[in-house]
């Protein structure tokens, strides 16, 4: 694995996000900032609104309070032009192809299926998903079809990738698969990539910082720099006493 | 890379034809064998009871009756499925469209939504002579009264195809770049079409009983028509035939749309969006 580049400007800022629905808080007060190409995992437990806070990153919904700013750009449709948004079930739909779903965001662009479909092409030969272009979802596994989906998210071109629990409906075999295939893939397309999970493991594994939030209204009770060695096998890095030492103080965090 | 595991295809391979067949006969035998067997123990009352013909027909007499009177009753069902499908064809034209409409415009499902579920209280057979008076006693009046039977059906199927789709499919287009149009055409139409579908076969149930309801009101051919005048010479056996022959149209044009549907949405067995 090639050590990859984060830069220190800013990609994304977040100042003072509070959001309700109705009687509800939601978030409370969130600050914190992604630089560019960084990949920044959110942990909390169910409900902390982490699925809130990328919406209101994506530009989905506007929060109550605060500013979101994403390379200088404030309004939700600005931002929504900028973010691609992977989301847990993997929506793919039943009457594309793998291929004609990943390359969705090009026609949603105008451009023709055709077109399209060479583009997507050799993403699908680089992420191992050759041969499966032209299947249906429903001959595709939960993992590939996860795949298809992030592929998709890729397609869209855009800088930041929102990633909702990607990888929550997947069996922990086939999960841990699917995780060191994303590093790879990030690796090899990197993007300012924001990882929302309730699995420590998986937020520690894969991105460069942990961000724990806590229950409603969620707010950020630690920032965790997971600098791990990443050059090793899984199995050693999760075994290590600097990866254990880490989630200790995550879990901890988290009142667990 | 690991995770090979999960490369494999959640379908298995080809199923053998036997397997099929049995399948097939496991479905449609039983009733089947139910359909003979009514058949068999009506004629066998007739004949034991010696019923009258013009009272009750036999089997026999009325596949008789279709043999001796085929070239008349092909006129006749030729009319009447004529009607049938003008009116069915402008109902699924016209279904479509105002669904369309009631989709985008939120002003027109304020105002138009509630008359058209209220419309439906009235019931579409006693407007057939008002159109008769006002059309004639041709075409016109018919196909009206098979495209108005079959219209609600699938103006409904088609709002509550588009409006039930799920809302994160929508939000994840929105975050692919698409415009209102390219999620109407990639998520929301494709995601209705079964219940369009659905509308469109129970429409396609009724346009027949609509066209024959037509020609009651006012004809000078069709099956209803024959029908009318079958009855008034006491000839059973024709009026049972006519029965038959509307029963086809109806199923045909029932199995025709499923066929449709099946060849347009194979996905849609397998578990669709919604």
């Amino acid at each position: 694995m090639t050590p990859e580049a984060v830069t220190s400007t800013a990609a994304i800022e977040l100042r003072g996000i509070r959001h309700r629905f109705g009687e509800v808080a939601a978030l409370a007060d969130v600050t914190f900032t992604i630089n560019r190409h960084e990949r920044l995992g959110i942990v909390g437990p169910s409900g902390c609104g982490k699925s809130t806070l990328l919406s209101a990153i994506a530009g989905l919904i506007q929060p109550d309070e605060g500013t979101v700013e994403i390379d200088e750009a404030t309004t939700p449709g600005e931002r929504l032009r900028r973010c691609a948004l992977m989301p847990q079930r993997d929506l793919l739909l039943p009457w594309r192809t793998a291929i004609d779903n990943a390359a969705i965001a090009l026609q949603n662009r105008g451009m023709k299926r055709s077109e399209a479909r060479e583009q997507a092409r050799p993403l699908f030969e680089r992420f191992g998903l050759a041969e499966f272009e032209e299947r249906t979802p429903d001959e595709l596994s939960g993992g590939m079809r996860q795949r298809v989906a992030f592929l998709r998210t890729l397609m869209a071109q855009k800088d930041i990738l929102l990633l909702d629990e990607p990888f929550a409906a997947l069996d922990s075999i086939t999960r841990s698969g699917m995780q060191e295939w994303l590093l790879s893939a990030l690796e090899q397309e990197p993007r300012t990539a924001l990882l929302v999970t309730h699995d420590v493991d998986e937020a520690l594994l894969l991105t460069h910082r942990v961000i724990v939030m806590s229950a409603r209204p969620g707010r950020i009770v630690r920032t965790l720099e997971t600098d791990l060695a990443r050059d090793r096998p899984r199995r050693e890095i999760v075994t290590s006493p600097e990866f254990t030492a880490l989630k200790e103080t995550a879990l901890e965090s988290l009142e667990l | 890379m690991s995770g090979q595991a999960d490369l494999a295809p959640a379908q298995s391979a080809s199923t053998s034809r036997s397997r099929a067949t049995r399948s097939a006969f496991a479905r449609f035998g039983p009733p089947m064998l139910v359909v003979v067997l009514t058949i068999a123990l009506w004629e066998l009352v007739i004949q034991i009871l010696d019923v009258p013909s013009y009272i009750w027909s036999s089997p026999t007499q009325i596949v008789e009756t279709i043999q001796e009177r085929f070239p008349d009753l092909m006129g006749h069902a030729a009319v009447t499925l004529t009607e049938t499908l003008v009116g069915f064809g402008f109902a699924v034209f016209f279904g479509l469209a105002f669904g369309l409409l009631l989709h985008f415009s939120v002003m027109a499902r304020r105002s138009l939504y509630p008359i058209l579920i209220a419309s439906q209280s009235i019931p579409t057979v006693v407007l057939a002579p008002v159109f008769v008076l006002v059309l004639g006693f041709g075409l016109w009046p018919k196909v009206s009264v098979v495209a108005l039977f079959c219209f609600f059906p699938i103006v409904v199927g088609t709002i509550d195809g588009l409006t039930s789709v799920d809302r994160e499919y929508i939000r994840m287009m929105l975050t692919l770049d698409a415009s209102r149009m390219g999620i109407f055409r990639r998520v929301e139409f494709p995601s209705a079409l079964p219940q369009i579908f659905t509308g469109m076969r129970v429409g396609a149930t009724y346009a027949a009983i609509g066209a024959v309801f037509g020609e009651w009101a006012g004809s000078q051919s069709g099956l209803g028509w024959q029908m009318l005048q079958a009855k008034g010479r006491l000839d059973t056996a024709l009026v049972f035939a006519d029965i038959v022959f509307i029963t086809v149209m109806a199923l045909s044009l029932f199995g025709i749309v499923s066929l449709v549907e099946r060849l347009t949405i194979p996905w849609a067995r397998k578990g669709g969006v919604t």
